[in-house]
């Protein structure tokens, strides 16, 4: 199975140091050859490895922008956070008009779908009562995170698809009623993180994606930037069609998705946060929770790696959208239009996504014996290893080395310290000596037989 | 009090055979609580697991208080743990009835003032 993953690196740019194969959540980074590698099954698209790259090796790749005319429809599907990186005093109409001006022919945010969501997680909550807690599958991260490292729990994620989803669901059905030629029509999302991008080139459970193509959100918000910037006056601003509602604004912060499900429930941002909780889960210790809302990122999708501005900034730029929704609302400014609500039967018919599959990465060999075999190697090859987990050997951990080693992907002598041990020789043992006095006395003795 | 670090070093071998996600599950909330008892309860104890292609067998030993009376320990809600135990989340009385229900065969041998004797197992095939 081929598992498409948007975060690449430059190997020109990469020095080979140690950062990112420590901070990877799921032991996916080696490096080989002064190269960081990807090992692509386990890959979960967190983007932590880019948070923490000195030389910003990592990347994410994207859709070519003149892609979009391809299509005589271009819908920019634009989530709310997208919103709160421009300054306080650009409204949301202006930068629509912005992302017109640079050739789409719609924008509709995202988070318009997320009323008919929550109405299908209370439902589904009803309706399954023996399954709890639910985990959202809102974070494509997550859901991977599951699926790799957490496999008992893959029947407690909710079997419906993310807002992204059903927005796109919604758009192509609204333009389709309007006589448009699906072929016709271009959906384009501009996504915060990776994990996103890859939910749409490779989605989990479902067999096609409703989304057309991905554009970086840093990519967009520098071009409409400078348009704002550049057309301040003068500048044609058009009128907003559908206002999105207050909660709908402030859906993917932290709190935004549990705040609406009935019961007990619980918000968990970032993934070290996510894996520890899951971690207790797993061992039926926490007591009964409802829901779980879970993100791979600080802040929710406001910590997004593609974001340009802080994501404190951007949570509070949103909170204050709300705050200014309410003023408005007061003026009589607002008129609460959601054409969305008349295709509610249509999206809810289409909003289940098929059965999500564990796929762990765990296991060492499919047959059993083997396997056991190997965990007795492991133990082994730890003894040897002196357990600084200093990753001059490439792998993250003296643990995952001993692994790499029995999966023929590594030698125990890719550790530095072994090596010394086996070639021996008057210099090598002062570089011993030398290493004792960091590490402490006869640290290293025990590593091999003599 | 810190429980949970050997069950959950326990999980991730188990997660590194090839087994049925549910069946490591039921091992490790077994495994878990019985851990929880051992830091609850005794004064210090030794996790061990053994496993074969036909079973995962786990004891779990302990120098303690030992258990009174075995039978009344297992029901579901009974319960001497101290007021600082529960204050913490632990200590509702669903241990070893949990442990129970996790478990293929259990054998509890405990000596009072001495110490307690888990030993759990599972098998394999009733996984599949």
């Amino acid at each position: 199975m081929a598992f498409h993953h948007a975060l690449k690196i430059q190997e020109d740019v990469c020095m080979g140091c140690s950062h990112c194969i420590k901070a990877c959540p799921t032991e996916a980074l080696r490096v080989k050859e002064g190269k960081a590698r990807l090992i692509a099954e386990r890959c979960v698209d967190c983007g932590e490895c880019m948070r923490v790259c000195p030389v910003n090796a990592i990347f994410i790749e994207e859709d070519d922008f003149s892609r979009i005319f391809d299509y005589p429809h271009r819908v920019a599907l634009v989530p709310s956070v997208f919103i709160g990186q421009f300054p306080r005093n650009i409204v949301s109409r202006k930068i629509y008009s912005g992302i017109l001006e640079e050739g789409f022919t719609d924008v509709y945010e995202v988070e318009h779908s997320s009323g008919i969501l929550m109405e299908l997680i209370n439902n589904y909550l009803d309706a399954k009562p023996g399954i709890r807690p639910v985990i959202s599958s809102f974070c494509p991260a997550i859901v991977r995170l599951i699926q790799v490292r957490f496999p008992s729990l893959v029947d407690n994620i909710l079997p419906y698809k993310a807002p992204l989803d059903l927005a796109g669901i919604y758009f192509r059905k609204k333009l389709q009623d309007q006589g448009i030629k699906p072929e016709d029509v271009g959906v384009f999302y501009i996504t915060p993180c990776a994990a996103k991008i890859a939910a749409v080139k490779s989605p989990v459970g479902e067999e096609k994606s409703p989304i057309t193509g991905v554009i970086n959100l840093n990519t967009l918000f520098n071009r409409v930037y400078s348009v704002i910037k550049r057309e301040e006056k003068g500048y044609c601003i058009v009128p907003e069609k559908e206002q999105l509602l207050p909660e709908e604004m402030v859906w993917t912060l932290t709190g935004g998705e549990a705040k609406h499900v009935k019961g007990r429930c619980l918000s968990i941002d970032g993934i070290a946060s996510a894996i520890e909780f899951l971690e207790k889960l797993e061992n039926n210790n926490l007591g009964n929770f409802d829901y779980l809302e879970m993100r791979a990122c600080d802040e929710g999708c406001a910590g997004g790696i593609l974001a340009t501005t802080n994501r404190f900034l951007v949570s509070e730029r949103l909170r204050s959208r709300v705050d200014q929704y309410y003023i408005d609302k007061n003026e009589g400014k607002i008129i609460d239009n959601k054409n969305i609500t008349k295709y509610k039967d249509y999206i809810a018919g289409n909003s289940m996504i098929g059965g999500i599959e564990p796929r762990s990465i765990m296991k060492l060999d499919e047959d059993i014996v083997q396997a056991m075999k190997k965990i007795q190697k492991i133990q082994k090859i730890r003894g040897y290893l002196p357990g600084i987990d200093c990753a001059a050997c490439g792998s993250p951990s003296c643990r995952t080395l001993a692994e790499d080693v029995v999966q023929h992907r590594a030698h125990t002598s890719d550790c530095v310290f072994v090596a010394i041990k086996v070639k021996g020789g008057e210099g090598m043992n002062q570089v011993v000596d030398f290493t004792e006095e960091i590490w402490g006395k006869e640290r290293f003795r025990n590593m091999l037989p003599e | 009090m810190k429980a949970g670090y050997a069950s959950s070093n326990v999980k991730k071998i188990l997660n590194q055979l090839n087994l049925d996600p549910v069946f490591i599950r039921r091992i490790a909330v077994a495994n878990y609580e019985a851990e929880v008892n051992v830091v609850a309860h005794a004064f210090k104890g030794v996790m061990k697991v053994y496993f074969n292609p036909a079973k995962i067998r786990i004891v779990v030993e302990d120098e303690g208080p030992g258990i009174p009376d075995i039978e009344k320990a297992m029901q579901e809600g009974y319960s001497t743990a101290s007021e600082k135990v529960r204050e913490m989340g632990f200590g509702a009385g669903m241990g070893l009835s949990n442990i129970k229900k996790n478990t293929d065969q259990l054998d509890i041998q405990s000596t009072l003032n001495k110490g307690t004797v888990v030993e759990m197992i599972n098998y394999i095939q009733n996984s599949r």
